[in-house]
């Protein structure tokens, strides 16, 4: 191709916008004052990072292990309670488990390595769990994923749905509260003070998966999802593969949690349920089965929009616009009908299942122009297209239509089209499964 | 000892058939579309939220004979809009729009009731109190699991020995043949969803007339259990999906009683993992089917 | 690390989407040349807690309608009430919380229910924004923040005299149904068994899970313990359907309940039921009739504002609290004579309101809480479906 950057540029631009998204990250968190409406977007960077995370992680085994699993949020649910059991500060424990008597756990993460080695170990006291996090959902994954993982598409993913709901319920437990504080909301546990740290975490998390899905690994979870018959005969080993997908999405959707339990502050488990999951479900889709880079703008596109955009739409005027149909949930019905469009007329979401490329960037910029000066003869020839293609439909009814007319007319004057199969008369309603 | 737990077991009967008529609809359309309708349950509370609306300007027996239509034709045109343009794409597709719906169903509830409980429509002979035994209770407890019954045996009369239910069976049992054998496709799954909405909107008389709150998301919680009912019962058999949302009513209101309140949602899902693990087909369904 | 860069790179995409669309740039803070102050509403419109947080809203906007502008400096502002929806959910409301904090609100308002309180309790603390909790009860809600304030009585106050009024009247075992990941409904029930069991008496706990509406076993598990009362401290979504399992079933005991049961769903569900329900709560109809005819007048006059109180006129008393919170917030306003979230920060402990006050004389503690003396106790009248005040409790 004529329009191929060398490698060494592209580096080059790469590592300079990281680094200006980065300053500007920085820079913005520290000085926005929090009564501009900049400071919602740093809430959206924040949130959306963290989303960005937790879909890319269920992108890696929805698009491109193809395990149709949805236990996202009860995952997230144990790293985020993790993280937060071992970061709240000594003092604060009778507060926070005040019908618990100040809990089992009394100490804190945190506060230890800070004593011994000053700020730095602050910021590794809230590492550690963090990882810790990831690390005890992957282990609980790997049980899960041992019984689950044999289970097919939507069995998995009722399955997988169960132990979320199960997960929940656990956490809930009074009889655990001296640990999860109950159904009391856990708070107070060390958070970062500036919107870098999620998303520098999530960057590192998401290149992470982004090594694994280009490795042979990822090659092995591709050749599953296209057809495991297949890669069981190339000598991939299914249940293996498939467990380490799991564990691996479950790892880092334990540290999404973790993430989140900062972002928010307080955790309880109520939020943690089937809603969750299929926001990020819709996370994925919008930005494209398959494409880490669509999960990450699609987490960003939501949280935006649910979060910050369609507001007003709850508050009655938006864009200028003023209508007493704006009342509160309207924001959630616009939203549920966008989704909607987005999965029935453009199934492959904004990515489909490309990965961004400067290449591409450039030609689609180049491109535009010219899409712009060309727009309405393709309206045009589009509109024609669909034209012709009612015809057809139209022309292949109406021949249905006689054929079908000429079948009854056979039929009335006695000729006997078929004859009957015989009918097995067994109880069972519907039997076998089909193809 | 019976006497302490006749209310559980009266309970568990009661709410095991309102369970079983929503099952239904979920275990036929997975018979012939091998698809988790997840917006069964989102159609059955609208069913019980339109009823609400209708009792203001209707008699109660015309407002069920309409939420009866208007549930047929709400899971019908879901379907049509939904469901079909996405039939040949990958399962994982079709269940996203599933998915798809449910949320928009309930978004679009939580905008019409503004978040607001509604209370249902007091059908007097339903919310009679009797007693059974020992126990009171109200008379829709013991009208669901009679009418329930009956209405299973006309659906299975009906697979059994009509010519749609005939071609119902074939299109569970092989699509593309029975669609080459010249049986419309298309209406064989339309009249499914009709069938199936419609046992969900009597399951949403009875039971709303028992637990009277409807919110939008009054259906989740339902629809996932009696899901879970087919599979327990093996997905595609209609009695098996009866049987199996009257086990999971009558235990869960066994485990309440014993003082497992906690657990007894979780409960649904651990029972549906045990059944998956163990015997994969369900109480009633047949071998080689290709779950696992 | 190319694919690392990549990826950063697609973020700063979004981000420069984000920025694109984004409102205008508009720099923090109060701005005495404009002429508005806005006062946030953080209060439920969905979820469990949709209902009494509309009845609390509508509190607010009706003191908003009374008295809609406020004198500072000599020159009169507009106030702007800025509504959001936390939806009831821990989650959300802390985004909720910083869309009002990004709208340069003054003071916040709320909410109804503890639980999105104490989650946005830090997003106001970072902004150093005042923020007054109307009926959240949870006594974790003030504690270590300083900048919020409530004007309500606390769960441990609360739950200590709804544990009297059973010892009272006689109750030996008391069966406690509180909602699962629920902090107004598990903090209360844990008062009220602490101070019963202080009593003497001896308490079954349970709790139900979210979203459950099947209540016959919850009700048949307090018959089969022999208790004598139930104590039920939930949302009034479950106590609807509590209500209508306890008339099926003939509970046979009384049924006692927090501020929340304080609502006009509770009488129009107890209607015509065989059922016996007391309440605790901060507002008892007729206790001020000016503000009680003045309401009433106003939602008969606008519908939408009546559809949201429930279909009728009946006053829930988080709806006085509410009017109450708007005008501590406008006489917060006056005594910092600046609309600037700080010096209405540091005005707040120094107020002293009486008049005006339709629950009771609001003055701050150290802690943050207006020290409020008073419990009122209803009984739930079911021929009428409407509450008969029991009596006053007052703290010693």
């Amino acid at each position: 191709m004529e329009n191929t950057l060398s490698k060494k540029t592209k580096n080059v631009l790469t590592v300079v916008a990281i680094a200006l998204f980065l300053i500007l990250v920085y820079i913005g968190d520290i000085t926005i004052s929090p009564g501009s409406s900049w400071k919602m977007m740093i809430t959206v960077i924040e949130k959306g990072s963290i989303f960005a995370l937790v879909a890319a992680s269920m992108n890696l085994l929805n698009g491109f292990t193809g395990l149709f699993s949805l236990g996202q949020a009860g995952f997230m649910l144990i790293g985020a309670y993790t993280y937060a059991i071992f970061t709240i500060p000594a003092k604060s424990h009778n507060a926070v488990y005040q019908y618990f008597d100040g809990g089992l756990i009394k100490w804190s993460l945190v506060e230890i390595l800070e004593d011994k080695i000053g700020i730095v170990g602050h910021y590794i006291g809230m590492l550690i769990p963090m990882i810790g996090a990831g690390l005890l959902v992957a282990v609980i994954a790997f049980l899960i994923g041992i019984p689950v993982l044999r289970l097919k598409s939507d069995y998995l993913a009722i399955a997988t749905l169960g132990f979320a709901e199960i997960l929940r319920a656990f956490f809930q437990w009074n009889t655990l509260g001296p640990v999860t504080n109950g159904s009391n909301v856990l708070r107070k546990y060390a958070t970062y003070d500036n919107a870098i740290f999620p998303v520098v975490v999530s960057g590192i998390c998401i290149a992470i998966i982004l090594l694994l899905i280009n490795s042979t690994y990822g090659r092995a979870f591709r050749a599953i999802r296209d057809d495991e018959i297949a890669a069981e005969a190339m000598g991939v080993n299914l249940f293996k593969h498939k467990e380490m997908s799991f564990v691996i999405s479950s790892f880092f959707a334990g540290i999404s949690g973790a993430l989140l339990a900062m972002f928010q502050t307080t955790i309880n488990a109520t939020p943690f349920n089937t809603v969750m999951t299929y926001e990020i479900l819709l996370i994925v889709v919008i930005g494209g089965i398959g494409s880490i880079t669509g999960s990450i703008i699609g987490a960003f596109l939501f949280t935006a929009a649910s979060e910050w955009w369609l507001r007003g739409l709850d508050a009655g005027s938006w864009l200028g616009i003023n209508s007493s149909l704006m009342r509160p949930g309207f924001r959630k019905v616009v939203f549920a009908i966008l989704i909607m469009l987005v999965v029935l007329f453009y199934a492959q979401g904004i990515m489909g299942s490309r990965e961004f490329s400067w290449d591409s960037f450039l030609a689609w910029i180049k491109g535009r122009p010219e899409a712009i000066k060309t727009w309405p003869a393709r309206r045009k020839a589009k509109a024609a297209a669909k034209k012709e293609a009612r015809a057809t439909k139209a022309a292949a009814r109406a021949k249905a239509k006689a054929a079908k007319d000429e079948g009854e007319a056979k039929k009335a004057s006695g000729e006997k089209l078929f004859t009957a199969l015989p009918v097995s008369d067994e109880v069972m309603v519907f039997g076998k499964e089909g193809k | 000892m019976i006497n302490t737990w006749l209310p559980y077991i009266l309970a568990g009967i009661a709410v095991g058939g309102q369970y079983a008529l929503i099952a239904i609809g979920y275990t036929m359309v997975y018979g012939i579309l091998r698809l988790i309708n997840f917006a069964h349950g989102d159609v059955f509370m609208w069913a019980g939220l339109i009823m609400v609306y209708l009792v203001t300007i209707l008699p109660i027996w015309a407002s069920i004979i309409v939420v009866i239509i208007f549930a047929i034709l709400l899971g019908t045109s879901i379907e049509k809009v939904a469901y079909r343009p996405l039939r040949s794409a990958p399962r994982m597709s079709i269940m996203i729009s599933a998915i798809g719906v449910s949320y928009l169903l309930q978004n679009f509830a939580l905008y019409i009731t503004g978040g607001l409980t509604k209370t249902y429509p007091t059908i007097k002979w339903l919310q009679k109190s009797v007693k059974i035994g020992s126990a009171s209770t109200k008379m829709v407890t013991v009208i669901t699991p009679i009418l329930t019954i009956v209405l299973v045996v006309l659906l299975v009369l009906l697979i059994q020995k009509t010519k749609i239910g005939m071609a119902m069976r074939a299109v569970s049992r092989d699509f593309e043949t029975s669609s080459l054998m010249g049986i419309d496709i298309n209406r064989v799954i339309t009249v499914t969803f009709v069938i199936g909405c419609g046992l969900a909107a009597i399951g949403s008389v009875l039971y709303f007339s028992n637990y009277t709150g409807i919110q939008p998301m009054s259906g989740a919680m339902p629809g996932l259990k009696a899901f879970v009912a087919a599979v327990f019962g093996g997905i595609g058999s209609v009695p098996g999906a009866v049987v199996g949302a009257f086990i999971i009513g009558v235990c869960e209101n066994l485990i309440k009683g014993a003082g497992w309140t906690t657990f007894s949602d979780a409960f649904t899902f651990v029972l549906l993992i045990i059944i998956l693990m163990v015997k994969p087909t369900g109480l009633f369904g047949e071998k080689n089917i290709d779950k696992v | 690390m190319k694919k690392f860069s990549v990826l950063m790179l697609t973020l700063l995409l979004a981000m420069s989407m984000l920025a694109g669309c984004g409102g205008g740039g508009k720099s923090g803070g109060w701005d005495p040349e404009g002429d508005t102050i806005k006062i946030g509403v953080f209060e439920p419109a969905s979820g469990d807690n949709g209902p009494g947080g509309k009845q609390e809203t509508l509190g607010v906007e009706y003191a908003n309608s009374l008295q809609p502008t406020v004198n500072v400096g000599g020159k009169d502002y507009n106030v702007e009430l800025v509504i959001v929806d936390n939806e009831s959910d821990n989650a959300k409301a802390v985004t909720a919380a910083q869309s009002l904090v990004s709208q340069n609100v003054s003071v916040v308002l709320g909410s109804y229910g503890s639980g999105v309180s104490i989650a946005a309790s830090d997003v106001f603390k970072d902004a150093n924004i005042p923020a007054i909790g109307i009926s959240c009860t949870n006594p974790q809600v003030t504690e270590d923040c300083e900048q919020y304030f409530r004007i309500c009585f606390l769960d441990p106050f609360q739950g200590s005299v709804l544990a009297n009024i059973a010892h009272d009247n006689g109750a030996k075992k008391a069966y406690c149904l509180s909602k699962l990941g629920d902090d107004y409904s598990v903090g209360l029930a844990n008062y009220f068994a602490e101070a019963f069991k202080e009593l003497g008496g001896e308490v079954v706990e349970e709790q139900f899970p979210d979203k459950n509406s099947d209540f016959t076993s919850y009700v048949a598990n307090a018959k089969k313990a022999g208790c004598d009362v139930f104590f039920s401290p939930t949302s009034i979504e479950a106590a609807a359907l509590i209500i209508d399992q306890a008339d099926a079933q003939a509970l046979g005991m009384p049924i006692l309940a927090g501020d929340t049961w304080d609502s006009n769903v509770i009488t129009n569900a107890a209607k015509g039921k065989n059922v016996d329900i007391t309440v605790t709560t901060f507002y008892p109809e007729g206790n001020s009739p000016d503000f009680d005819n003045g309401i009433k007048a106003w939602l008969e006059e606008n519908a939408d504002k009546k559809t949201n109180n429930g279909g009728n006129t009946d006053i829930a008393a988080v709806t006085a609290l509410g009017y109450d919170a708007y005008n501590v917030a406008i006489e917060a306003i006056k005594a910092a004579d600046s609309g600037d979230p700080a010096a209405i920060l540091e005005a707040l402990p120094s107020l002293n309101l009486k008049e005006g006050m339709v629950c009771g004389e609001v003055k701050f503690n150290d802690v943050g809480d207006a020290e409020k003396t008073e419990v009122f106790v209803k009984k739930c009248n079911t021929e009428k479906g409407a509450w008969d005040l029991l009596k006053v409790q007052v703290a010693e």
